[in-house]
């Protein structure tokens, strides 16, 4: 196949970015994307120009490194794809495509289609955990859990934390990241004794780090390689009225981390 | 250089809690006087700073990726062993031990070994309290499932993503020290030297992947657990910046080499498409359980599967190996697949394949069925080949996978020089010359949740350690050493990528030192990788500058020691005369093409010295000895 790709290249966080056009002009249907775009980078390096900087690890649709917005669609057309997944079977010879960064304000551009996603890692510091040191666990089937809460919670638990929900949505909200990873830890029985303090702390921190709010556009169910629905919001919703409640009650005195 | 692996005395059950109690401890509220340095966030790396974090230790943690929760382990899929005996199929810590100890050909250390068995409960168990969502059986108790090589159910599994859940469950932990301020995570930061101050490994230097500043970080220890070096061979199921960097940096500085031919070729992976293929995806071992592996009986049997009568099948695995069948470990099922392939009886485009079918499981318990067990697998196997496994039997080709060479490392995790501890796939230990299936992710996490949290007392404790900082000449010098080899890379300006040098290394490994080795093409290796290595310090292009994110650079480090590590891979297989689990030595087999082990003269580790840039590296052996398996030639018959 021959396709033509306007790429978005932004040498740093502080300068600006542009539009480039690049021309592939031999691209097998059984390519990864990621692969399309190595042979593009081989080209240039050859040239002597700058090769395309992008985030990938695994290749797998796992590591959650890989995240490109392709024609204008999180991951690209594929449902329930990771860009690394994706293949150029999905597309057909003479194809135009625009590749660009995800677009949010809490994901600043650092290179060219590469972005900062550290508030996720902040967001996670902020509660996501169980307060378990090493060696004070109980034995694993002490507490036994019904298999479909854990089939949920393993539901919510798929995320890889690549960012897509935040790119396909019109407000840049973190909303489903934020909520499929409360709503892991919450199912679990391990989960109860810091289950408010998590939804609380999680939350704040999404907002403190510029993510907009949830308007149920949907845009980020659609976009989510792991299928990860937006049911998981209206839960962090209840979750975060009943610990607003219960934080009121218990005084504010120990509700910081 | 000695090698003391420093074993405890006593039964090999009771060494390791003797041990505990013998090692010194370090009081509470001195740890947080001691620093460390951990580089790697996986399962091993994650799991050791956290862990150090809550003890009070003052710890900074360096990964690659830009969050540490992208660590390579989040990729493996099948599961993680313990021995729980949660089945009452007659598993126990013995068995574990047992199992292990043959699995690996007996190339591992028993003491270690037994250890892992018996510390493998205790992580499952933290695993759980950590809320990883492991699966369940309807009375709410943890399900498990049995694993390549072992006839009992130990192995513990969140669906097909058992790796990301253990990892998550571990970055929870790191992040909860991030936030309580005892670890400093810095993602995107690479570590490209390690610093010895009078001989004793005393911190690293970095590169900041973003800016590309060259900076040294001090502190009192410094632990490496940065995987396994599998992307020597360009492809692999390792995700793409798995690399040998940081170990073969080591190497330089005085930490002997372990075993660096022990890879593991892993039997189930898809076969390669075409040249621009970047890597290899593995299909989980745990398909081998209900999926029957066959190959046409007649050469150059084109048909289409669905028109090869039974009859002209050959179901070789269960043919060869009765007892086991389609279960038998990696090792044997990846030579049995390269061998009918050479006969001229391998499938798919290439040649290079053999099916592995679902159709019988499919007819005994249901498509349902089927798609609960391996639903998301087989989903990304038609993704990427675009074929539908419920219909059509998968077509699988051998891949590397897993290195169970690795640095050398004593008993307490210490490598040669002191200071310096190696966890997890970076280490040697454990696995011998063959890994078993779900055993990786508990090694990881034995290391680091529970054998160096206490080992690294011990050391900190019975070690002088005056105060050192970045200001010492020999943080300098490391940081001068750097920043010259970077500004070189750049310099050279030459008409070849980093990547075409990284696929004809990978080719040369592949075919030489890969499956089968033999003493012509580990000798032509050996010829062959000095003059590739000098035409790329001579002819590759590193385009942009040091002062920016710049991948091209990084990669072409990390292609410079693989370069340099090849050919220690290619010296210790070709010096290894014998053949054991995952090195296979075509001289020696027997008849019916077995491998043939040589305990006379190679149970040993090999343990490797580097001498400089122009002498061969020198061989130390640690002799391993068998006193509680007994030395035996491994069947699966
Ligand atoms: C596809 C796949 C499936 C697998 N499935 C299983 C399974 O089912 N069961 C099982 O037991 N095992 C499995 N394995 C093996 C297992 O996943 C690995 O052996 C294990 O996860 C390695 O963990 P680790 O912590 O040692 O290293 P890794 O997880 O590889 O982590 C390495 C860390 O080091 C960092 N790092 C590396 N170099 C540097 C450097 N120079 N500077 C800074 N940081 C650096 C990286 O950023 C990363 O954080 C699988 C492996 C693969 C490839
Ligand atoms: S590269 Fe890991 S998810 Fe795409």
């Amino acid at each position: 196949m021959k396709l033509t790709l306007f790429v978005w290249r932004q040498p740093s966080g502080a300068s600006s970015g542009q539009l480039v056009r690049y021309e592939a002009p031999d691209v097998s249907p059984d390519m990864s994307f990621l692969e399309m775009l190595d042979v593009v980078n081989e080209g240039l390096v050859l040239r002597g120009e700058a090769p395309i900087a992008f985030d990938h690890d695994c290749r797998e649709g796992i590591c959650g490194s890989c995240g490109l917005m392709i024609n204008g669609i999180a991951h690209g057309p594929m449902k329930g794809t990771a860009t690394c997944q994706l293949h150029m079977r999905s597309f057909k010879d003479g194809d135009t495509i625009y590749v660009e960064p995800w677009r949010a304000r809490a994901f600043p551009v650092v290179k060219d289609l590469v972005v900062d996603r550290s508030a996720f890692d902040r967001i996670m510091a902020a509660g996501g955990f169980v307060s378990v040191s090493t060696g004070s666990a109980p034995d694993g089937n002490a507490i036994p859990v019904p298999k479909p809460d854990a089939d949920l919670a393993m539901d919510a638990a798929a995320c890889i934390g690549c960012g897509a929900c935040v790119a396909a949505c019109p407000n840049a909200s973190a909303m489903l990241f934020t909520s499929a990873k409360v709503g892991h830890l919450q199912l679990l029985p391990q989960g109860q004794p810091e289950r408010h303090r998590r939804a609380l702390g999680m939350e704040a921190q999404m907002e403190a780090e510029g993510f907009g709010g949830c308007t149920w556009h949907g845009e980020c169910q659609e976009a989510c390689p792991k299928g990860i629905s937006i049911d998981w919001i209206t839960r962090l919703h209840r979750d975060f009225i009943a610990a607003t409640v219960t934080q009121r009650e218990e005084s504010a005195a120990d509700a910081g981390f | 250089m000695k090698l003391d692996a420093k074993i405890p005395d006593g039964p090999v059950a009771e060494k390791w809690d003797r041990h505990k109690f013998e090692m010194k401890l370090v009081n509470p509220a001195n740890k947080r006087k001691y620093s460390v340095i951990v580089v790697g966030s996986g399962l091993a790396g994650g799991a050791a700073a956290a862990t150090l974090g809550e003890l009070g230790y003052r710890v900074t943690c360096l990964c690659f990726q830009d969050s540490p929760r992208r660590a390579h382990s989040i990729a493996a899929q099948g599961g993680i062993n313990a021995a729980k005996n949660y089945q009452n199929d007659g598993d126990s810590i013995w068995r574990l031990f047992y199992d292990t100890v043959k699995g690996g050909d007996f190339r591992a250390r028993e003491a270690n070994v037994y250890r892992l068995a018996q510390v493998s409960v205790n992580i499952i168990d933290q695993c759980v309290a950590q809320g990883v969502p492991f699966a369940r059986e309807y009375g709410g108790l943890l399900a498990n499932r049995s694993f390549g090589g072992a006839q009992v159910s130990r192995t513990f599994y969140a669906r097909g993503q058992t790796g990301q859940q253990l990892l998550l469950g571990c970055y929870q932990a790191l992040e909860r020290q991030v936030a309580a301020g005892t670890v400093t995570m810095r993602p995107r930061t690479e570590m490209l030297d390690l610093v010895l101050v009078d001989g004793v490994a005393r911190g690293v230097v970095t590169r900041d992947l973003v800016t590309g500043k060259i900076e040294s970080l001090a502190a009192d220890a410094v632990l490496l657990a940065t995987g396994g070096y599998g992307n020597v061979f360009y492809l692999s199921t390792n995700a793409k910046g798995s690399n040998v960097t940081a170990t073969y940096r080591a190497y330089k500085r005085g930490a002997a080499f372990g075993n660096p031919c022990y890879t593991q070729i892993h039997p189930t992976c898809i076969p390669v498409s075409g040249d621009y293929q970047s890597k290899l995806t593995l299909m989980s071992e745990s398909l081998r359980n209900d999926g029957r592996v066959w190959v046409p009986k007649t050469a150059g049997d084109r048909r289409a599967p669905h028109e090869i009568p039974e009859a002209e099948r050959d179901y070789y695995l269960e043919r060869k190996y009765p007892s086991y069948g389609n279960l038998c470990p990696r090792d044997i099922a990846s030579r049995a697949a390269k061998e009918v392939c050479d006969e001229g009886r391998g499938v798919g485009p290439s040649g290079l394949g053999v099916y592995l079918d679902f159709a019988d499981a499919i007819g005994r318990v249901g498509e349902q069925q089927v798609r609960e067990r391996y639903g998301n697998l087989f989903e990304m196997y038609q993704r990427i080949t675009d074929e539908n496994p419920y219909r059509v039997p998968m077509r699988i080709f051998p891949a590397v996978h897993y290195t169970m060479g690795g640095l050398w490392v004593d008993y307490n995790l210490m490598s040669t020089i002191p200071g310096l501890h190696v966890l997890g796939e970076a280490n040697f230990s454990d696995h011998g010359a063959n890994r078993l299936g779900a055993s990786a992710l508990m090694q990881g996490l034995a290391d680091g949740y529970f054998v160096i949290p206490a080992t690294i007392g011990h050391y900190l404790a019975s070690t002088p350690l005056p105060k050192v900082d970045t200001g010492h000449p020999a943080f300098r010098a490391a940081e001068a050493e750097v920043t010259a080899t970077t500004r070189r890379l750049l310099s050279i300006g030459g008409r070849r990528t980093v990547d075409s040098f990284h696929r004809e290394l990978g080719k040369l490994m592949w075919e030489n030192c890969g499956m089968a080795r033999d003493a012509a093409g580990l000798k032509g290796n050996l010829q062959r990788i000095p003059e590739l290595r000098a035409e790329f310090w001579e002819n590759v292009n590193v385009p942009g500058s040091d002062a920016e994110l710049n991948q091209a650079l990084e990669k072409a480090g990390r292609v410079a020691d693989f370069l340099e590590f090849g050919e220690l891979m290619c010296r210790d297989a070709l010096e290894r005369e014998e053949s054991c689990g995952g090195h296979f030595r075509v001289e020696h087999q027997t008849e019916d093409g077995e491998a043939r082990r040589d305990d006379e003269r190679f149970c040993h580790v090999s343990a490797w010295e580097y001498q400089g840039p122009d002498r061969a590296p020198v061989l130390h052996r640690e002799p391993l000895t068998f006193e509680n398996v007994h030395l035996s030639t491994r069947s699966y018959k």
